[in-house]
């Protein structure tokens, strides 16, 4: 099997675990993660593979649910975000040169700020939940690849055959849709692929903080926050599985970019 | 005898599809031999291996490099720890271009390898004297000096180290000929100080006036060594048909190319590497033709004149 | 010449972002839909509209929020930050104290994340595509992965609750006056988040060390080197560190964007009493002129950082300083 066999077996292996996880959060009904009073912090055991909480929660419920719900805020926050940095990208690649000023001028405003703190300001600003945290991610997350793609356009726009077009008289709108989107698609996904671990990160870790979602919402960052309170009575099981998992889904999200950009990117073809 | 080079063969170790490996021969069954005194220069096409030749004798070669044969210094056969020691001190290696200096160091600390105590300064300074280098030029760092300064401070470098045998990388490409022909002058200088040698260019026109025996490099072979004084009557005294072909492809000479195209060295025919472009080609050339004693000089040909 | 010229432009670029971000937080704090009289006062405590008015016009809430801005930004202009909600105290009073301990933190955080990487990136850089190499590539890429906050508790949970080597968290012992804290103490504080800090960010340097190593040592100059005989060791240390270095140090100057936020999520996990843990609450208890202070605050740190950055990648490479004068 040669090496790019490999690496495509691995791809379909990864999405194919990240689709049952997707699957099985959305099945796990209320019952699956609704108190049992006789069975409060049990450590884990065949029944309760990840244990359960002070309420008698099945961890393990309550980990997959949370886990594919940060994952679908994740997934809409990167795609927003990457759709942002496509078109700022490509606007400051392609508009007259004030507009690339003006985009550059927001990618250094946007990054010179720690992520951290802006997704406080703005989830602050919207009054926290949901609604804050995946507008806050998707605001703070564009600029690396915006940068990526404007620099990409640029070097297109350079080219010989692009000139031709425009001296064809093909108006900008029909080499943005023939000749730009075309070419900088395989970035832009493996790009929107690798925004991903780090928008379910800073969910997680902005959940974590106490922004984000309402404590009653299974998600990975209030399960962490809320294991903190039980540190020191000995229930390592309640921090442990959790964010292992999260570990887990996040490591796998970038080894599937990095695979997808040895795949279909001719610029890491060779490693 | 300074240098003997005996059946030398250097292959690359490949993977194919990760399991299967292959080997790659890049230089096949190479003997030659050099003396004080002398410049030799091997001529051939470039990615014919010549580079390869001289990391072998060096013993840099990369990992996945597979060396046969012996290479014998002044009557020792070298073993790798044994080359290691002599690199630098007794064999010393004067490559291409500026990409082989430290582009971060200052000039002055990569001629003296960092040992700038007052006996190598002064030999910095003489060395560089001797080559007409400026003295500033130590202070400055290699972005800044031109092609044929880089050429002369990568001279110093190997110069620096008092070495018997010099081995020279493609000195022409790249540069003026005025500063070609100052640069070889150079190298006959150094040979005429009793030190040895082994050039490597593509340019047989440039370097034929200052060589004591030319080996005619193809396909990983040598396939005839020379001496200065074949090199007349139309390149009639030159024995291989290779040779003689070369000698009329000169823009000099009738500017007759050679027709077909150089073997890929994954793809080398059996028995001689030229047969299939050869003119005297006939069924005996399936087999390898034996390195023969020709007329003072060597050949690897059935159909030798 | 051009050099000045140059730093006196990124100098006014700064200075209109300084600008930006004061409007941009001063919206957001606008629109939020938190109000600033009751998270003042205190939840759940009541009081009459007059009360409240009265509050209002105290802190000039009654004005448009365009000649609150101005207000506000000339304050600023003359080095005021207003008062700290929470603290009851001048917000700059608070950033300096909170900065001190953070910047213990950060500092230790920040050497030993590139210590780490420097030296694993090298170690991978050596041993490229072998078995070193895969493993710390590897052990790299999860630790990039890693939840700083997750890495911190399980930290906590060994170390502290299971093994009980380092305390649980704070700066300094419970009880002890501010004069009297040792530097052992607070280095004995200080060890688990500053771990927690550099294994969740060597990763980055790693990474990057080790590609430029890789390069170097097949770029021709390496050859060359071996060529002179130069052992394995002088060519590590005069041609391969030497190369690496100043690139890793000014990547790593560059940096402090990630490191500011890090240690936000560190300081909460260890009750470390630094910038972060006030950034936190302030954004929790709605105290707008804290919050406001402290992304200034970080907006000039993250620009520090690449301002060396800049400065230091000129400096290692004498190409940049060439066409830079």
């Amino acid at each position: 099997m040669t090496n790019r066999q490999k690496t495509k077996m691995k791809t379909w292996a990864i999405l194919l675990f990240f689709i049952v996880l997707l699957l099985w959060g959305i099945s796990i009904k209320e019952t699956g993660i609704a108190p049992h009073f006789d069975q409060q912090n049990l450590s884990p055991n065949f029944n309760h593979l990840f244990g359960t909480d002070w309420l008698g929660r099945d961890m393990l419920n309550r980990t997959i649910k949370g886990l594919s719900f940060s994952m679908f805020v994740g997934i809409i926050a990167s795609s927003l975000s990457a759709i942002m940095a496509l078109l700022i990208g490509t606007a400051a690649a392609l508009l007259p040169r004030w507009v690339d000023d003006i985009c550059n001028w927001l990618i250094d405003l946007v990054m010179g700020i720690p992520h951290l703190i802006l997704l406080i300001l703005i989830s602050f600003a919207l009054g926290r939940g949901v609604l804050g945290v995946t507008a806050g991610i998707a605001l703070t997350h564009w600029p690396s690849l915006a940068r990526i793609i404007r620099a990409e356009v640029l070097q297109l726009r350079q080219e010989d055959y692009l000139h031709i077009a425009r001296h064809l008289g093909k108006s900008n709108y029909y080499l943005l849709q023939k000749h730009i989107l075309p070419h900088i698609l395989p970035q832009f996904l493996t790009g929107l692929i690798l925004l991903f671990p780090h928008a379910i990160l800073h969910e997680a870790a902005i959940t974590f903080l106490g922004f984000g979602l309402s404590p009653e919402t299974p998600a990975i960052g209030i399960i962490l926050s809320e294991s903190m309170r039980y540190l020191s009575s000995g229930y390592w099981y309640l921090a442990f599985f959790p964010g292992f998992t999260l570990l887990t889904v996040v490591y796998l999200f970038d080894r599937l970019g990095h695979f997808l950009q040895n795949l279909y990117d001719p610029y890491h073809a060779q490693d | 005898m300074l240098l003997e080079v005996e059946n030398l063969s250097i292959s690359f170790r490949r993977y194919e599809n990760k399991a299967q490996q292959i080997l790659l021969p890049v230089v096949c069954n190479l003997s030659f031999s050099l003396d004080y005194g002398q410049i030799m220069s091997v001529v051939g096409a470039s990615g014919s291996g010549k580079t390869i030749l001289l990391q072998a004798i060096l013993g840099i070669l990369p990992q996945e490099a597979i060396v046969q044969g012996n290479i014998i210094f002044q009557g020792q056969t070298l073993t790798p720890k044994q080359q290691r020691q002599l690199c630098g001190k007794k064999i010393a290696y004067i490559p291409q271009s500026v990409q082989f200096l430290d582009p971060l160091m200052r000039i002055e600390h990569q001629v003296c390898q960092g040992k700038r105590d007052t006996t190598n300064k002064k030999r910095q300074e003489q060395i560089f004297s001797f080559l007409g280098l400026p003295p500033a030029t130590g202070r400055l760092f290699p972005h800044q000096i031109s092609g044929g300064m880089a050429r002369k401070v990568l001279i110093a470098c190997a110069l620096m180290s008092n070495a018997d045998l010099y081995l020279v990388d493609e000195p022409t490409p790249g540069l003026e000929e005025s500063i070609v022909q100052d640069f070889l002058q150079t190298c006959r200088a150094i040979a005429d100080q009793g030190k040895s040698i082994l050039l490597i260019s593509h340019d047989i026109g440039s370097i034929l006036p200052f060589s004591d025996k030319v080996a005619f490099f193809y396909a990983g072979s040598i396939l005839e060594i020379a001496n200065q004084a074949d090199f007349t009557a139309n390149g009639q005294n030159l024995r291989h048909p290779f040779s003689k072909a070369l000698y009329q492809a000169l823009p000099q000479n009738n500017f007759t190319p050679i027709p077909g195209h150089a073997p890929y060295s994954g793809k080398l025919p059996n028995g001689c590497p030229f047969a299939p472009r050869c003119p005297k080609f006939d069924d005996c050339c399936q087999q390898e033709p034996p390195f023969l004693d020709w007329r003072n000089g060597k050949v690897a040909c059935f159909h030798a004149t | 010449m051009i050099k000045s010229h140059r730093f006196l432009r990124q100098f006014i670029r700064f200075i209109t972002l300084l600008i930006a971000t004061c409007a941009i937080a001063f919206l957001l704090m606008e629109a939020s839909p938190i109000d600033p009289v009751q998270s003042y006062i205190g939840a759940g405590v009541a009081v009459s509209p007059e009360q409240r008015e009265q509050i209002s016009a105290y802190w000039g809430l009654d004005q448009s929020p365009i000649e609150r801005f101005y207000t506000w930004g000339n304050h600023l202009l003359h080095g005021d930050f207003g008062d700290s909600l929470i603290y009851r105290r001048p917000v700059l009073q608070v950033i300096g104290e909170k900065f001190t301990n953070s910047f213990c933190l950060m500092l230790a955080a920040w050497l030993g994340a590139g210590l780490i990487g420097l030296f694993l990136g090298c170690l991978m850089g050596l041993y490229e595509n072998r078995w070193p190499d895969k493993i710390l590539k590897t052990i790299s890429y999860l630790f990039a992965s890693t939840p700083a906050f997750w890495l911190g508790l399980l930290l906590l949970l060994f170390f502290a609750v299971y093994l009980e080597l380092f305390p649980i968290g704070f700066s300094a012992p419970i009880g002890v006056a501010a004069a009297d804290i040792t530097w052992g103490q607070r280095l004995y504080h200080l060890f688990l988040p500053a771990l927690t800090l550099s294994l969740t960010s060597f990763a980055n340097i790693a990474l990057h060390t080790r590609e430029k190593l890789i390069a170097i040592y097949h770029s021709d100059f390496i050859l060359f080197a071996k060529a002179r005989g130069e052992s394995n060791k002088s060519i590590f240390f005069r041609h391969g560190l030497r190369n690496i270095l100043l690139p890793a140090i000014s990547l790593q100057f560059a940096s402090f964007s990630e490191l500011f936020g890090g240690s936000v999520l560190a300081e909460t996990v260890f009750s470390y009493p630094g910038l972060g843990q006030a950034a936190v609450n302030a954004g929790l208890r709605g105290d707008i002129p804290l919050l406001l202070g402290i992304t200034l605050f970080s907006v000039i740190f993250v620009f520090c950082g690449n301002l060396m950055a800049d400065i230091l990648y000129g400096w290692a490479d004498p190409r940049t300083k060439e066409a830079s004068k």
